[in-house]
């Protein structure tokens, strides 16, 4: 690559644009789709087509294999406009996704504040908060199974100790979603704790002493300090926690089995059971088209209204 | 900043409050079938007979071996696709790397669930249903695990690359002697993240696995809990306690880990 | 030893503004090169594209006598010393200083041997098993030091080395620096924005600024003789006095403010065309006037006390200025003060471009001593 110039013209080279190499012009771009490639593959396979593949199938009826046999148009999607079933799915998922997320968040910011606190062994009851981060929703949805079971669980026994009747904790409607609710409220703690928990560390010491110096008192330094400043942790969360609500599956299935009367049918139990119990691939792409729109519109009004509330550091 | 006499209270009530189902089920996987069905809460005698028949009654070695083989693979594979991803989008300059990188983060909105349907046609085409590839490849590119660790890579200051250029490091040989030992943390953080969510994956084994040669323990405690419900709740406990242990251990050791790692990433 | 040499460079990072403009410079092979300019005129940029690790937008550069645009980095002949110093966390200071060579193949006795070598030159061995975090800023530089110098390229490239330490230690190491690259003949290329660096350390220093050379020369030359107004404010603690004055080709005077004037002698006034102009002083030309005539009356605004000397400020025309007495002095703030300047001290500069007129004579209160024995 060394080129060696002769003295006497150096002086006269025109200020020309280096005209670099194509090959080491592109070279970073070669490296990078190499770096790339294998999340460009999967990402493609299994995203990218998919999603594609999903509205595609919405529009057509499908025989056993999964296979396009007839194209219907939106018919998918009158269908479920008008199916009473997937009314129930759609309120039971709202008002799921209503029961649980404020409840999972203000309890593990509860927790997390308690847990914030500077004691002795204080690291002890960190991991234990953050316990049920480790735990599987098959593992949860057993141990509740159990809990919640109508004479011999813990919770029933409990209640009657305060005389009060045996509720049908997952056998009645009334009582299949909460339940569900509970579950799933205990199972988010954990992830959502240790979440909040780091975000409250990150706030800096300073800020809460010199708010003593200044006399605030415990609930003015919550309100001016900590959820300012942990606005972009809890905006995180509080999506991350939306979109998981969207997403429940395990706790359904074996708990209630989207049961009684449809009560806990959960959009993600619809679909599965649409796809791979009834073998309505094209109804169930609907649904599921659904569902992305669901999450599309949570992270866009979240992005939308929450920004603003937003303290960024 | 709260009164101590206040905190340690509350903190007790909790944690008890917490963790009682878990210990609840500890209980009960030691009572004999009798004491359960009495609607005890602490077992009057300890008996290990639910352990040996959870063992009996289904494989579940087996489904641990499957479920560690499984959550390896996915850990060890998602780290590579995604810091090798995370590396070009912090120390490459290429051609669209902004539209690439939001093409990457677009991903993240997609949930997996709305696209399970044609996910599960093409395993099923590529048979690798009842396969480890089937539960383990179509989860090694993590536009999560991507965002994550280029959030820590961009923490690395750019003098690092250009002095080992100037040593005439290659690109690749800087990613790997410099990057990825500097960045062990997070590396450490998103690997047992992504250890954790595997081992406790539900849905898509449901999925792609009929038979017990690659079936996880997740699916093994359904198995369990269906086979057994009607008596032998103490050895379905079992099986869930044996479940729950490698994550749980997991989790205590990283706790902190996790907590720094998962918010640093989620934040800046 | 290596020429660096640069023909007509230019950088532009957009293709519409030029960043660097028609840089032409020879970089001796054994000097040390400073250049030197305000924040964001272009050093970094400049130092960067010789490095490699900046493309060359137009121009040539030639290092030892080879066309270099297009060599990588790792291919110049060069160290670089980064500002933040660029040290590995994860590494030791050992394998921090031989990483470039374990690069390079270099086998391993050889490497063990150099490391020790320098680290010893450079009072390192007590560290060499510590991590950069464990080392305080000083001994950081050292170790970025030492990578530098073990890799034995025969240029070395500097940006800003010594800003993050403190007055003391730079001091220290501005004439360690010095004195290795004279002991080891570097090419040296070190960039500065600390005039009082460029002054101490410089063979030759070259002044930048918004992207263009302004002068280059050796430091008395630059400080005697600034080609313009900014090289002379640039230069020089506190910096020179500008005030625009206006000169009067008749009265073959300069009038600064209304009453002052100031005689140009006869064989100047050719040489001056202008009305408009500049007019310069270095504070440590400015004296009380005792027996001369009064050109101003001033009042004292600051005193800074230093110990040898003692800096004084006041106002002229809402500009400050400062003067350098030598000594102590008991002068308190508000105190009035006769003062007078002397023609053969002051610069003179065209008021539009800044060129200089004329320099103020350097050995009228200097005499540049030489010391024969
Ligand atoms: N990557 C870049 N893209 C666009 N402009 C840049 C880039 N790097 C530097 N510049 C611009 O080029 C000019 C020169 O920058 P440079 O870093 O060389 O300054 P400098 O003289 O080293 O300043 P300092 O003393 O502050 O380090 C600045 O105006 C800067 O804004
Ligand atoms: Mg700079």
């Amino acid at each position: 690559m060394k080129v060696v110039v002769d003295e006497e013209h150096k002086g006269q080279i025109p200020a020309t644009i280096n005209k670099l190499s194509f090959l080491s012009r592109t070279l970073n771009n070669r490296t990078a789709l190499l770096y790339l490639l294998p999340s460009i593959v999967l990402f493609s396979v299994f995203v990218f087509y998919p999603m594609f593949k999903t509205v595609y199938l919405s529009f057509f009826l499908t025989d056993l294999q999964g296979r396009p046999a007839e194209f219907v148009g939106l018919e998918n999607f009158q269908y479920l406009i008008q199916s009473e079933s997937f009314h129930k799915s759609i309120k039971a998922t709202l008002l799921f996704v209503l029961y649980t997320v404020p409840i999972s968040i203000v309890t593990a910011l509860f927790l997390a504040i308690i847990a914030n606190e500077k004691l002795k062994g204080i690291g002890v009851f960190r991991t234990l908060f953050s316990s049920t981060m480790g735990m599987s929703v098959a593992a949860s949805s057993v141990i509740w199974l159990f809990l919640f079971h109508p004479s011999i669980g813990a919770i029933n026994r409990l209640l009657s100790i305060f005389n009060i009747q045996a509720i049908e904790w997952l056998v009645d409607p009334s009582w299949a979603l909460i339940s569900i609710s509970i579950t799933t409220i205990w199972m988010n703690t954990g992830f959502t704790f240790l979440i909040l928990l780091g975000g409250l560390q990150n706030i800096d010491e300073n800020l809460y002493e010199s708010a003593s110096i200044d006399g605030a008192s415990f609930w003015y330094k919550m309100r001016r300090i900590t959820i300012p400043m942990l606005s972009p942790t809890l905006f995180f969360i509080i999506t991350i926690t939306l979109i998981n609500a969207f997403q429940t599956f395990g706790q359904v299935d074996i708990l209630t089995k989207g049961g009684p009367a449809e009560s806990t049918n959960l959009i993600v139990y619809s679909i599965y059971r649409e796809a791979f119990i009834n073998y309505q691939f094209g109804t169930a792409s609907a649904q599921a088209i659904v569902l992305f729109f669901f999450i599309l519109i949570v992270t866009i009004l979240q992005f939308k209204f929450g920004e603003k509330r937003v303290f960024y550091q | 900043m709260i009164n101590k006499w206040v905190v340690y209270p509350l903190l007790m009530i909790c944690s008890i409050c917490l963790i009682f189902p878990i210990c609840y089920a500890f209980f009960i996987s030691l009572m004999d079938g009798g004491e359960i069905l009495q609607g005890q809460i602490l077992p009057k005698s300890v008996t290990y007979q639910n352990y040996i028949d959870a063992f009996k009654s289904v494989p579940l070695l087996q489904y641990l071996w499957n479920s560690f083989i499984v959550s390896t693979s996915v850990t060890i594979g998602m780290l590579v696709v995604s810091s090798l991803a995370a590396f070009t989008f912090v120390f490459i300059p290429f051609h669209g790397r902004n539209v690439v990188f939001f093409i990457f983060i677009s991903t993240m909105m997609i949930p997996w669930e709305a696209t399970m349907i044609p996910n599960f046609l093409t395993i099923q085409k590529l048979g690798w249903i009842n396969s480890y590839e089937g539960l383990t490849i179509p989860f090694f590119a993590l536009a999560f695990g991507t965002f994550l660790l280029r959030q820590h890579f961009k923490i690395i200051p750019l003098e690092l690359y250009e002095a080992s250029q100037v040593a005439g490091l290659s690109q690749f040989k800087f990613f790997y002697k410099i990057v990825l030992p500097v960045s062990k943390t997070s590396l450490v953080t998103l690997g047992a993240y992504g250890f954790l969510t595997t081992w406790n994956m539900y849905l898509w084994p449901l999925l792609v696995t009929s038979n017990d040669s690659v079936r996880t323990v997740q699916i093994g405690i359904k198995q369990l809990q269906t086979q057994e419900i009607a008596t032998e709740w103490g050895v379905v406990m079992a099986g869930v306690i044996i479940v729950i242990i490698p994550a749980l251990l997991l989790l205590f050791l990283g706790q902190k880990q996790l907590q720094k790692g998962l918010t640093q990433g989620s934040i800046k | 030893m290596k020429k660096v040499e640069l023909v007509q460079i230019s950088k532009s990072y957009n293709h519409h503004t030029n960043v660097l403009e028609n840089i032409n410079v020879s970089i001796e092979p054994g000097e040390f090169f400073v250049l030197v300019g305000p924040s964001g005129c272009g050093k970094s940029t400049l130092l960067r594209m010789i490095a490699g690790l900046e493309d060359i937008s137009q121009g040539k550069l030639f290092i030892g006598g080879h066309h270099a645009n297009l060599l990588r980095p790792s291919q110049r002949g060069i160290s670089f010393v980064f500002q933040n110093y660029a040290l590995y966390p994860h590494l030791t200071v050992a394998e921090n200083i031989v990483f470039g060579l374990q690069a390079q193949k270099v086998p391993k006795n050889e490497r063990n041997k150099r490391c020790i070598e320098v680290a010893d030159m450079l009072g390192l061995i007590p560290f060499l098993k510590r991590k950069p975090r464990e080392l305080s800023g000083g001994q950081r530089q050292r170790v970025a030091l030492a990578r530098s110098i073990v890799s034995q390229a025969p240029i070395c490239l500097m940006d800003e080395p010594l800003s993050n330490l403190d007055a003391k230690l730079r001091s220290h190491m501005r004439s360690e620096i010095k004195q290795i690259q004279r002991r080891l003949g570097l090419t040296m290329i070190y960039v500065t924005h600390d005039q009082v660096e460029a002054m101490t350390m410089g063979d030759r220093i070259m002044v930048l600024n918004e992207g263009k050379i302004q002068q280059i020369g050796d430091p008395l030359q630059i400080y005697n003789h600034p080609a313009n107004a900014f090289v002379a404010q640039f230069i020089g603690s506190p910096p020179m006095n500008l005030i625009p004055a206006t000169f009067n080709k008749q009265k073959q005077t300069i009038q600064i403010e209304y009453h002052h004037e100031i005689l140009v002698p006869l064989h100047d006034v050719r040489n001056i065309s202008n009305e408009d102009i500049i007019v310069g002083i270095r504070p440590e030309d400015i004296h009380l006037a005792r027996n001369e005539p009064i050109h101003f009356q001033i009042e004292v605004v600051n005193v800074e006390v230093l110990g040898t000397e003692t800096i004084i400020s006041f106002k002229i025309k809402d500009q400050q200025w400062s003067m350098k007495w030598n000594g102590q002095w008991r002068i308190a703030i508000g105190d009035r003060i006769p003062i007078s300047l002397d023609y053969q001290v002051l610069s003179i500069f065209d008021s539009k471009t800044g060129t200089a007129l004329k320099n103020a004579k350097a050995d009228t209160h200097y005499k540049i001593n030489e010391v024969n024995l």
